[in-house]
């Protein structure tokens, strides 16, 4: 029977990956995502796993990478300047097609920027801070239910398609205490006929991200991926809508930012706006067309989010043209204001605008 | 005379059959083939991966006949410690270069011995960048010209060429360190004999152990083959000094035991 506990949203992500099988963890300490670490130092042992404090981030992303390519679950975790660090793994393991789980618990940038909960990695997480054509399952917890939640599926995800997943957290939902009731395993298995387990009984695999020969050999590389980029972007795309039926005003947030509105949403039906929200769960692939549909029939989104104009850009890129879009972004670690959210739609409405303003 | 052919020498069963990609006089080729005898002869070779290094090894993986992984240019080390820690029952190497090993990859070398990572690390130090043209590498040698050194490397302004072993052997967990070379048949039998050794010790599960090997890089220092192999002698060794710095195999089985 499930109990409901009280836990760290970054604690409910960690215990959720000991669920999910992963028992190889690599981390390099930095705030806000310290408890996974110190949670992990603790549980791995336990369970017979492997919990490994790397010297840097970028040894920490490439243990997942030898991990990864030996067949197993592993992750690794880390906050926004930790996760620049990363990039240079995490292309390599994409090139190389191998599974892996990844976390960022954003804090404000750019550069050491401040340790307060943040979106502003929206870019580097869905457009890909790495070199090269590729891209990673990119998700978007609210709670730490979700953390717990979506980690499960982020393992079956990256085993699945041979690719990384990125939960794309902040220091609010990492930090902040809940109830949560722990996710059962989902108990599917995936065979991993290309692990480098030692050639016994077959010929030798190879894990490698560069292809030379023949000359058009990383071209078709490159193809073989977005073939598989296509197909995730078929199959996993995620949202909650909330309102969204008879809305006249759609307000798009994610994360912390998605709390924060879906308050703002009751209250301005409180008072006789019809708001409504969607929250992309999949940040990458984006739910373009589900958006749109949702958009056109409103007339009038409000990008709401913790950076200056990143997931705005994707709202735009959906609507297509079709609805202006505007933006209400905080940044450093602010959180966008209920009070500020409400007085913006309030205030189209008393104008009497035909449409918003694009940001 | 009996028409029976008895084989004197062949292609150890580690090595692929297929043509590399190395220059004339390079050493890789040698190394390499050490490599697979010492797998075949410790019967690992079902069991083992070769984890390339960025650099002109960077397909040691298409000649060695074990399964192949590549890792980011520095981060071997690192790749080798998640993949012996997913499989602590294999053998896993690190093949490496200069650039590799101390310059871009300084950290997680440190790191994985002070860790004593039950992983094999081969260092082939030819005091050059190959892949990329010749440019200077960490160990460059006082005075010698490449393409980013191109008046001699100037320890004012650069700094001494590092020595690997010596910096390793600072560190309490590494089992074995040696520096050996291939520029000569008697040093190439050497080298065999350490690279077994440190294999051999990675089967036992005796923890991280370390072979550093002189090699010659002909093309990129603008000699011919034969003068590489004496440049080695003449300009490498009296820096890097052939050596076994390391060797408690004993001590080693009794921390394990008491552990």
């Amino acid at each position: 029977m499930s109990k409901t506990l009280l836990m760290k949203g970054n604690e409910a992500l960690a215990e959720a990956a000991i669920i999910a099988g992963c028992r190889h963890y690599f981390a390099y300490p930095i705030t806000p995502q310290n408890e996974i670490p110190a949670y992990l130092s603790r549980r791995m042992p336990e369970v017979g796993g492997t919990f490994l404090q790397a010297e840097s981030e970028l040894a920490a992303i490439s243990m997942v990478l030898g991990a990864a390519a030996g067949g197993v679950r592993t992750m690794t975790s880390s906050s926004s300047p930790g996760m620049a660090l990363k990039q240079e793994g995490i292309s390599y393991i994409a090139g190389s097609e191998l599974p892996c789980v990844l976390v960022n618990v954003m804090r404000g940038g750019p550069g050491l920027g401040a340790i307060a909960g943040a979106q502003g990695d929206y870019f580097q997480a869905t457009r890909g801070g790495g070199n090269g054509d590729y891209r990673t399952i990119v998700l978007a917890p609210g709670s730490a239910q979700e953390l717990a939640d979506f980690t499960i599926d982020a393992f079956d995800l990256a085993d699945e398609y041979r690719i990384p997943v990125l939960i794309l957290a902040d220091g609010y939902i990492g930090q902040m205490s809940e109830p949560v009731v722990l996710p059962e395993p989902t108990g599917k298995t995936f065979k991993k006929p290309w692990a480098l387990t030692g050639a016994k009984g077959r010929s030798k695999n190879i894990i490698a991200s560069m292809k030379l020969i023949p000359d058009t050999a990383l071209e078709e590389h490159n193809l073989h991926l977005q073939e598989k980029y296509d197909l995730i972007s078929e199959n996993v795309r995620r949202i909650e809508t909330y309102h969204t039926d008879d809305a006249e005003w759609l307000i798009v947030a994610y994360g912390t930012a998605a709390r924060i509105a879906r308050k703002a949403v009751d209250r301005l039906r409180a008072e006789g706006v019809k708001a409504g929200l969607f929250r992309p769960l999949s940040l990458w692939p984006f739910p373009d067309r589900e958006l749109y549909e949702l958009a056109r029939n409103a007339g009038k989104v409000l990008t709401v989010e913790m950076s200056l104009g990143q997931l705005v850009e994707d709202v735009k890129l959906s609507v297509n043209g079709a609805v202006e879009v505007d933006l209400y972004g905080r940044a450093g670690g602010a959180v966008p204001a209920l009070d500020d959210i409400i007085e913006r739609i309030k205030s189209y409405e008393r104008e009497n605008h035909t449409h918003v303003q694009a940001s | 005379m009996s028409a029976k052919t008895i084989p004197m020498y062949k292609r150890p069963e580690g090595l692929t059959d297929v043509r590399t990609h190395y220059c004339a006089g390079c050493g890789h080729g040698i190394v390499h083939k050490l490599i697979a005898e010492a797998l075949e002869e410790l019967e690992v070779l079902d069991r083992t991966i070769l984890i390339a290094p960025v650099g002109c090894a960077v397909l040691a993986y298409n000649y060695i006949e074990v399964d192949g992984l590549e890792a980011a240019h520095g981060r071997a080390p690192a790749v080798a410690t998640g993949l012996k820690r997913a499989l602590p029952d294999r053998m896993v190497i690190s093949y490496q270069g200069d650039g590799d090993l101390l310059a871009i990859g300084t950290g997680e070398t440190i790191h994985a011995a002070n860790r004593g990572e039950d992983i094999t690390v081969i260092f082939v130090n030819n005091a050059v960048y190959g892949m990329t043209g010749g440019q200077m590498a960490p160990t460059t040698l006082e005075g010698q010209k490449t393409l980013t050194s191109p008046y001699g490397r100037n320890p004012a302004d650069v700094g001494f060429p590092i020595r690997a072993c010596e910096v390793l052997d600072t560190l309490e967990s590494p089992v074995y360190i040696e520096r050996t070379s291939v520029h000569n048949p008697a040093s190439v039998r050497k080298t065999k004999k350490a690279i077994l050794k440190a294999l051999k010790y990675q089967k036992d599960g005796l923890g991280y152990s370390f072979v550093e090997i002189l090699s010659m890089c002909p093309t990129n220092w603008g000699v011919e083959p034969v003068t590489g192999a004496e440049w080695v002698k003449d300009a490498m060794m009296p820096w890097f000094t052939l050596k076994k710095f390391r060797d408690r195999p004993e001590e080693k089985k009794e921390e394990k035991q008491a552990s």
